[in-house]
């Protein structure tokens, strides 16, 4: 079983979401997606000042087997990406829940996060997916 | 290949044999560059050199030939990709392809001064339509994918020419050639997946509940990519009619059916073939393909141009948007790829009827007579209680579970014996899977050949399989590292990102 | 039976194996109803009566004198060409999925990737595309794909680029809302004038990208540096339809203006490819490298195997429409490899010294038949004279049929420009226009024999009509 933090949030399509001091939610893929897709070579980054709704596809990871869409948490301005996996995306591979942030938006409905999966349903999600 | 011939020219790059100052060829006229150049605007002219290889032209030649020298080839390898046809191409239709007339040939030149090459598109257009039971057929597009384009194109214009704007989606079964969906997407429509069943079918429950007035069409593949016949095609085909949307044929695997069964009668309203698989054109090392469609009459007035057309009073003469206003339009400069159209009419008129019936039947019997033999020596088929059409899927999840082996260490193992690996990981649904594909052309002693190899594997698999996840060890080079060439580009010689 | 090795023995004992009476038992399950025959296709021919019978054909159409272009050109083959590229191993073997038993074609492949770059000086090319006018399509959306920041699907299309590649172009790119734009030609030049470029469309709606043919299809050159800035300072990609030929004299895509164009398309069927009735040739694609994720189609890399020694693969397949399917850069999966590798060849035995050559002598020859033409009181130049190796002549009389004497005499004598507009108003601006192409094939001989001819039968056609008129 890989790790699956506690204190995140969780969607079906295998992003992890943190909550900042400032409010901001700071998102990126799971361990267990980054496994799937296996060595990263290349991320496509959104860019600040972009608005997403919930769902809608914001940025794309690419491995050498296959090239996977972030999908946007929730509805949110991005506010911040992470510059650095553009010369490391292997990074995502190394720590996906820190180093390997994606990018940070400011939602807004900071309630809306209480629609997405805490660690023990996402565990549940992939555990099932595995069979 | 001989590892000597390949290793005394092991890392040469054409650019590294160059000399800016080797002045040797006798193949451009000798002018003054300098005081031509005079008739050119100065602020327009290329300031920046240019660098190309300055080699000799013996140099030149024996780096292509021994570069060559480094391929698989159907010429010198067996090669059961599955899905891609690779049976032999005749020499001879390179050769009369190439006659000074076929070659010479500008394509504005006047029709009065083509009637040779018009005349045998015309008679390629009349076999095509024959051999699939379409009502027209056009040659223009230069590829399988091309074909796709304009087939679902047209769909789209004849509900578009209909004003049933409504109808957005196309349906495509899980198993199909990623093209599908990209085509289907290309042409500005959803992509609804469809779901197969275990016996290779379409799942029809799951098909009835997404057709619907939103329909535009369905890409089908039969026999599909499965390499399984599609048994309730008549039925699938009535189901999509009936709400108002229309079929495509994938004709990726005519070549199981020629002669035998037309995508025509089987309901489809266009269809696209692979003139370099069905009809043994060239593969080039990946091109130029070929991949005329054909239509039903519904479709007829949308067909991409130009056309042959001939009357009496006219000879052969071009069919252009003036006399079909509805066609989709043009897919390339002019009609595709004629030199290729060539090839693939002299194949046609040396088999004829009868020789186009035996390669459905010789195809069937050899990947039959495959299947068969590897079943019995134990590997595990897909579907083995189905007839294989000209191809089947094995799949090596046992050996994967048991020696830790998978299909990639089985086909790099299969290159070090001298065979080209059969296709690996497609269809996406069978896990660790082969398509393999013998094509008519292979004789029973290179497909005995091909099953021991495959039995000396798998127990090389079992007492040693480093022997097949380091493999190959044979070749010019040994397994490549695609992390390093995907994350440090390297494109070109003269480029680098750093 | 041609091209199967099986005896009859062997038929018997493969059936055997499978366990069927005959090779009809294995097609049982298809619907018998759905059972069909050809009948109406002849019954197969010999090898002898098929090459007999497309000798016949080849020599209806014979070996004319040409003077057309308009995208597809004459030019000298090196014989040793093809007789290396249809070697059986590269003619007959596949798209290079097994990297390790393709190393030729993946090699000639990066050569042939490094050479269009260096000729476009471009970062990056891929492994080419089906021609140059679906090229030009797909680089029509590579463009809308790349200009995130201008958010418009609006392409600046001038008229100066091939009727028949916009029509293309119009073919593939409709059905995703992509509009192109036309941009007038000055009726002195042929070319546009970045100045009612300018005024045409500055601080107008955004655009994806403008796109800027050299030399022109009237064989005119642009004033690319001027409008490649005007674009970039209005937020617009530049994508260049180029002849390559060409690029070996004139100033290359990557060194437009200040900081280059973006996207180099073209034809590369001029450098070794015959014209063969219009295909199969080759489009090339060259890029900067910051676009190098969009680029369609296959792109070779290099890397190193297990033992650390250089080899070439397939890379950033993750793009392409097997892995990505409905989210894919493009439907294309093969291109023209084959075309690639003759192209890479005739780059190398002729080199830079022997491109610049052909090319001069294409300029040379232009001049000296404009020159000839010029004799005559009947052939104006209504575009002028500043060309790479084509031109546009006005005649007095109907091209129609100055091109059909002209075929009487076989001789292709060029492309009739009004024929190939799609609306009245575009075809009347090209009444009487003649497009006519002269490379580095053309002898002194047959330049002035092709003078006479053409100002022989226009006098001649304008005599007779003049005639026929006082008739009436």
């Amino acid at each position: 079983m890989s790790d699956i933090p506690k204190e995140l949030k969780y969607t079906t399509s295998h992003e992890w979401v943190r909550t900042e001091d400032d409010g901001s939610l700071t998102v990126g893929i799971t361990e267990h997606a980054q496994g799937l897709l296996g060595d990263m070579v290349f991320v496509e980054l959104p860019e600040v000042g972009d608005d997403f709704e919930a769902e809608q596809d914001c940025a794309v990871v690419e491995s050498v087997k296959a090239a996977s869409d972030i999908y946007c948490p929730i509805e949110g301005q991005v506010v911040a990406v992470n510059e650095e996996l553009e010369d490391s995306p292997e990074q995502i591979n190394v720590n996906a829940y820190h180093e390997g942030w994606i990018f940070r938006i400011q939602p807004v409905n900071a309630s809306h996060i209480d629609n997405l999966m805490g660690a023990d349903e996402y565990a549940e999600l992939v555990e099932s997916e595995s069979h | 290949m001989s590892k000597r011939i390949v290793e005394q020219n092991a890392d040469t790059l054409i650019f590294e044999l160059s000399d800016q100052t080797r002045r040797s060829t006798s193949l451009a006229p000798d002018i003054d560059v300098n005081e031509v150049c005079l008739e050119l605007p100065d602020h327009l002219q290329r300031k920046k050199t240019l660098e190309l290889p300055q080699v000799g032209e013996l140099q030149v030649l024996r780096h292509y030939t021994r570069l060559s020298q480094k391929n698989f080839s159907i010429d010198t390898h067996f090669y059961p990709l599955g899905s891609c046809t690779m049976k032999y191409n005749p020499r001879v239709c390179n050769t009369l392809a190439q006659l000074p007339g076929f070659t010479s040939r500008h394509p504005m030149a006047h029709a009065s001064m083509s009637q040779g090459v018009m005349s045998c598109l015309f008679d390629l257009q009349t076999m095509l339509k024959e051999a699939t039971g379409m009502k027209q057929v056009s040659l223009t597009p230069m590829a399988g994918a091309q074909g796709e384009f304009a087939g679902v194109a047209m769909i789209r214009a004849y509900h578009d020419n209909n004003n049933d704007t409504q109808r957005s989606e196309i349906i495509v079964p899980d198993a199909a050639h990623g093209t599908n969906p990209a085509t289907a997407v290309m042409c500005g429509y959803k992509v609804k997946e469809i779901p197969t069943n275990e016996h290779g079918d379409i799942d029809i429950e799951a098909l009835e509940k997404i057709i619907g007035p939103q329909t535009a069409g369905i890409m089908l593949t039969n026999p599909s990519t499965l390499g399984v016949f599609e048994r309730k095609i008549k039925l699938i085909a009535d189901m999509i009619h009936k709400a108002g949307g229309l079929l495509y044929y994938d004709g990726a695997n005519l070549n199981a059916i020629l002669g035998k069964v037309k995508p025509g009668d089987m309901g489809f309203d266009v269809i696209h073939m692979n003139l370099h698989k069905t009809f043994s054109t060239p593969h080039g090392g990946g091109g130029p393909g070929s991949g005329p469609i054909g239509v039903s009459e519904r479709l007829q007035p949308f067909v991409p141009v130009p056309i042959v057309g001939h009357s009496d009073k006219k000879g052969y003469y071009w069919i252009t948007e003036e006399e079909l206003p509805l066609s989709i339009g043009r897919l390339s400069a002019w009609m595709g790829n004629v030199g290729i159209l060539l090839r693939a009419y002299i194949y046609a008129l040396l088999l004829g009827r009868d020789g186009m019936e035996r390669v459905a039947d010789f195809a069937t019997l050899n990947a039959n007579y495959l299947l068969k033999r590897l079943m019995a020596a134990d590997f595990e088929m897909a579907f083995p209680e189905r007839r294989a059409s000209h191809e089947f899927i094995l799949t090596l999840r046992k050996e994967m579970k048991e020696y830790g082996t998978s299909a990639m260490d089985f086909a790099k193992r299969l290159l070090d014996y001298g065979f080209h690996a059969p296709t690996t990981y497609f269809p996406l649904l069978v896990p660790e899977c082969f398509l393999i594909e013998p094509t008519e052309t292979e004789s029973r002693a290179d497909l005995d050949a091909f099953v021991e190899t495959l039995i000396k594997i798998r127990e090389e698999a079992e007492q040693s399989p480093d022997l097949l996840k380091g493999a190959p060890f044979e070749l010019p080079v040994r397994r490549l590292d695609d992390v390093k060439a995907a994350r440090e580009l390297d494109l070109n010689f003269y480029y680098s990102e750093a | 039976m041609p091209y199967i090795p099986h005896t009859p023995n062997e038929v018997k004992e493969m059936l055997r194996v499978i366990g069927a009476d005959s090779i009809n038992d294995l097609f049982d399950e298809i619907p018998q109803e759905l059972r069909t025959d050809i009948s109406a296709i002849p019954l197969g021919k010999s090898e002898m009566a098929v090459q007999r019978q497309l000798s016949e054909k080849s020599n209806i159409d014979g070996t004319p004198l040409c003077f057309a272009g308009g995208g597809a050109y004459e030019h000298h083959i090196p014989a040793a060409l093809w007789q290396v590229a249809t070697r059986g191993e590269f003619y007959s073997a596949y798209t290079p999925y097994q990297a390790e038993a393709s190393q030729g074609t993946l090699q000639v492949i990066y050569e042939f990737q490094s050479m269009i770059a260096s000729l476009m000086a471009m970062d990056v090319s891929n492994a080419s595309l089906y021609d140059g006018a679906s090229g030009l399509a797909e680089a029509v959306l590579m463009a809308v794909r790349a200009n995130r920041k201008a958010k418009s699907k609006r392409i600046l299309m001038p008229k100066s680029v091939s009727p028949v590649y916009r029509q293309v172009v119009e073919t593939i790119v409709k059905n995703q809302g992509i509009t192109l734009d036309l941009i007038d030609f000055e009726l002195t030049t042929g070319s546009m004038d970045p100045l009612s470029v300018k005024n045409q469309f500055n601080n107008d709606e955004a655009f994806a990208a403008l796109v800027i043919p050299q030399p022109n299809y009237f064989g005119s050159l642009e004033e690319v540096h001027q409008l490649t800035d005007w674009a970039h300072e209005q937020g617009g990609l530049v994508i260049t339809q180029v002849n390559p030929i060409a690029m070996s004299l004139l100033e290359a895509p990557g060194n437009w203006g200040k900081n280059g164009a973006d996207i180099a398309v073209g034809e590369a069927q001029p450098l070794g490819i015959p014209l063969s009735s219009g295909g199969p040739y080759i489009g090339f694609i060259a890029c900067k490298q910051k676009l190098v994720r969009q680029l369609p189609g296959r792109i070779v890399g290099r890397t190193v195997d297990l033992d650390g020694k250089p080899g070439f693969s397939l890379t950033l397949q993750a793009r392409e429409q097997h892995i990505r399917r409905s989210k894919a850069t493009s439907n294309i999966c093969t291109n023209q490899g084959l075309m690639a590798t003759a192209v890479t060849m005739y780059l190398s035995f002729l080199g830079t010294d022997g491109m610049q050559k052909v090319a001069a002598s294409c300029v040379a020859n232009t001049q000296k038949l404009m020159a000839l033409l010029e004799e005559s009181s009947v052939i104006q130049f209504p575009f002028g004279k500043t060309v790479f190796h084509e031109f546009v002549v006005a005649l007095d009389v109907p091209v129609e049929l100055v091109l059909e004497r002209l075929a009487e005499e076989d001789i292709v004598g060029g492309i009739n420009l009004c024929l190939q507009q799609t609306n009245q108003q575009a075809a009347d601006e090209h009444k009487n226009h003649l497009l006519i192409c002269v490379t580095e094939t053309k002898t002194e001989e047959e330049l002035q024999f092709f003078s006479n001819t053409l100002i022989n039968i226009c006098s001649d056609i304008s005599s007779q009509s003049s005639s026929e008129g006082e008739q009436k």
